[in-house]
């Protein structure tokens, strides 16, 4: 059979996301515990594919996997046989060998997991994909934003900076406005996607003063390579002067996100990004539990009959063992 | 000068097309009956020849395609002269023009020679071929076109890379008032196309895939257009991609400038939204897919004479290089075996287009922008028709390709109008 995959937030509608950001929350109770693991994917096989450098994302979906009792073997980029001029299609292939239930995907370029799910059986979850999409990472905010500000509908969402290469926003965007909330872009010209209201739905400004109505600031990690000759911005400092997210630019009450690594005097002050009412800490921690749920919704909930109900059931027998 | 076309020897075509429709728009020709075609002739006397039974069936002018990858030299894997050619006689055409972006460059007289004398024993229709405008297509100094078009070049080209280096564009305009060839030109300009891979615009943001602005095509147009003015040049636009781009071929023309354009069957039909797919065999080309605003322009300048005609910029690539994440897999698509179904099936059949401009289109205007003779089917011409059934549904890649190549935009859509037969350079190049 072949499973669901996740490759982009837009093949989720709302119950889809409220689902998973509940199972979560059951997830969360259980990590309290002192035993944390659950048997509920014994016997899976979860191949984590990251061919391209990730620390947060690779490890928290690992652990995820782990903490769910599956079997998780992690190929990295380096070291693999990708580095000999294998292609993407002949390293799935090979994987597929061992059956496994899930290929969860990272690489540097858009359009990789589609090209997996066209050759396996098992589920794909697009772990970012280029400049595309990082769906779980959307997730996780969602799931926070939850837990630390309240309900998401109705809710006014900031994103500030490079907007245009940041899968986090991408899949950010379209995970906030499905939920209810208001969008707004805020940056450079040069780093807002063209026609980016009719792409995303959402509202563009190029002054920072903008955040001010927004009741959660979403800050974009700023590149490097974006500046100088032929780059989008004339230089970090300038970048800074007009679009740092700082205390002064915010009012009391503003919640600030970022999915990091953090570039603190650049698109983000010291001050804010140490802030006990920044949510970047609640993020980092947050990205297990939601990736447990992730896995939990591809792999487990279908099996239930699409019976949400039984699902719940399931997860509590599953909690309560 | 003009262009050599190579073709395999073979038997001259001698049969009668019985109860055929015989359609050539451009000779004024509409009629049902009998056509004869004898010792590779059109007309004759009918006797003593094989009756083919064509009732329901339309003969037309073959097409021209004024712009095929052959692949040959140094891709062989993805198609060489001999499938190439049996791709076309299979869509129906009588000509193609094969560009020089091979491995090594068409860029000298040998590389050239020996492509000519490879046609004339592997072509199954008549096969041409162009020469780069600079060596290497490296956009400096400019190959020794005197010499190449001596030898039977259809015309220069860098097809696949803009000559960025607007003198160096001048010097190639100079120089064809020593050859008269045209100069056909692949349009954009390198800094503003970057490091796209589809077209700017809302799906471009939605997906995060670098974009090719539209203005890439229309400022190097414009560019271009001046500078023929200027010279007194012609020059030869292909595969025009964007409403801009209509604005500006269409300024230039009623400024008298001497330019000309082609579009192809994917930007006809088809927009960025196919590319959500992230499917590179079907939908990554350079000029990428546009906007439907875009596609309607296109239509519009192909229909009032703007755009001169249509060529496939048919471009094979093997398999592997194509099963590769979107960002990464090469440009280009196959068209010479589905061009006239789907221009049939999704312009034709919806009214958007008649039937006898589309055989114009494909087939005289294209022969008469690279200076080709014009197929007709008048008496005493040379036979070079497609017999075409209106009627024949059929799914694209259903019985494979002739191409050795699959990427092929329509792969699995069932189109109408299929070609039963192709007698082009007077042979029989294809009978299904």
């Amino acid at each position: 059979m072949r499973r669901r995959s996740l490759l982009s937030v837009s093949g989720l509608d709302r119950a889809d996301i409220a689902r998973i950001l509940r199972t979560a929350g059951r997830f969360a109770e259980v990590a309290t515990r002192d035993v944390k693991k659950v048997p509920t994917l014994r016997g899976r096989t979860v191949v984590n594919l990251f061919l391209e450098a990730s620390t947060r994302t690779a490890t928290s979906f690992e652990l995820a996997a782990k903490r769910l009792s599956a079997d998780v073997v992690t190929v990295k980029g380096g070291g693999s046989s990708m580095e000999k001029g294998e292609t993407l299609k002949d390293t799935i292939l090979t994987l597929n060998a061992y059956e496994p239930d899930v290929f969860i995907i990272r690489h540097p370029h858009a359009g990789a997991c589609e090209l997996a799910a066209r050759h396996t059986e098992a589920a794909v979850l697009n772990a970012g994909d280029g400049k595309r999409e990082h769906p779980s990472q959307a997730l996780l905010d969602l799931y926070t934003v939850e837990r630390e500000v309240g309900p998401i509908d109705g809710l006014h969402v900031a994103y500030v900076g490079d907007v245009a290469h940041s899968r986090v926003a991408r899949s950010g965007i379209a995970a906030f406005r499905t939920m209810g909330a208001a969008v707004t872009l805020v940056g450079p010209p040069s780093l807002i996607p063209r026609d980016a209201k009719e792409a995303f739905g959402v509202e563009t400004s190029t002054d920072i003063r903008d955040v001010a109505s927004a009741d959660v600031v979403y800050v974009l990690r700023m590149q490097r390579e974006r500046m100088g000759a032929g780059g989008f911005v004339p230089s970090l400092r300038e970048y800074a002067s007009r679009y740092m997210v700082s205390h002064e630019r915010l009012r009391p009450g503003q919640r600030v996100m970022h999915a990091g690594p953090i570039n603190r005097g650049i698109e983000i002050s010291d001050a804010v990004a140490d802030d006990p009412a920044a949510l970047i800490q609640q993020q980092a921690a947050n990205g297990l539990v939601v990736r447990m749920a992730i896995l939990y919704d591809l792999l487990v909930e279908p099996e239930s009959g699409g019976d949400p109900t039984a699902a719940r059931e399931a997860l509590a027998t599953v909690a309560a063992s | 000068m003009t262009a050599r076309l190579a073709q395999r020897p073979g038997d001259p075509a001698s049969l009668v097309l019985e109860g055929v429709r015989v359609l050539d728009p451009v000779a004024g020709i509409d009629r049902v009956g009998d056509l004869v075609v004898r010792d590779g002739v059109i007309g004759g006397a009918p006797d003593g020849l094989e009756r083919v039974d064509a009732r329901g069936l339309t003969a037309v002018p073959g097409f021209v395609d004024p712009h095929v990858h052959l692949r040959t030299p140094g891709q062989e894997e993805a198609e060489d002269i001999a499938s190439g050619s049996r791709a076309g006689a299979a869509g129906g055409y009588v000509a193609i023009v094969a560009m020089p972006n091979t491995r090594p460059v068409v860029d000298s007289a040998s590389t050239l020679g020996s492509l000519i004398e490879r046609a004339s024993r592997e072509a199954v229709i008549p096969t041409g071929f162009y020469a780069a405008i600079t060596v290497g297509q490296e956009g400096r100094g400019l190959t020794e076109q005197g010499e190449l078009a001596d030898l039977g070049a259809a015309g220069f080209t860098d097809d696949g890379r803009p000559v960025a280096d607007a003198l160096v564009f001048r010097r190639a305009l100079e120089y064809q008032r020593v050859t008269g060839l045209p100069l056909v030109l692949h349009e954009e300009d390198p800094a503003l196309s970057g490091s796209g891979v589809m077209h700017e615009g809302v799906v471009s943001s939605r997906l995060g895939l670098a974009g090719i602005p539209a203005v890439s095509e229309s400022v190097a147009v414009a560019r271009d257009a001046a500078l023929a003015a200027y010279e007194g040049g012609r020059i030869h636009v292909c595969h025009v991609s964007a409403r801009a781009t209509v604005d500006v071929l269409r300024a230039a023309r009623q400024a008298g400038v001497r330019i000309t354009a082609e579009v192809t069957p994917h930007h006809l039909v088809l927009t960025d939204e196919a590319v959500a797919s992230l499917d590179p065999a079907r939908h990554k080309m350079n000029p990428p897919l546009r906007a439907e605003d875009d596609r309607q322009a296109l239509i519009d300048a192909l229909v009032d004479g703007t755009i001169d005609c249509v060529a496939t910029d048919h471009a094979p690539h093997a398999a592997h290089l194509k099963e590769a994440p979107f960002e990464q897999a090469p440009f280009g698509v196959t068209g010479l075996e589905t061009a006239f179904a789907v221009l049939y099936t999704r312009l034709v059949q919806t009214g958007v287009l008649p039937l006898e401009l589309l055989v114009r289109r494909m087939s005289a205007d294209a022969a008469r922008v690279v200076d080709l003779p014009q197929p007709t089917l008048a008496d005493g011409a040379p036979a070079n028709l497609a017999v075409l059934d209106l009627s024949a549904r059929w799914t694209v890649g259903d019985g494979g390709f002739q191409s050795r190549s699959t990427n092929s935009s329509f792969l699995g859509e069932e189109l109408t109008g299929q070609v039963t037969m192709t007698i082009a350079g007077g042979q029989v190049a294809w009978r299904r």
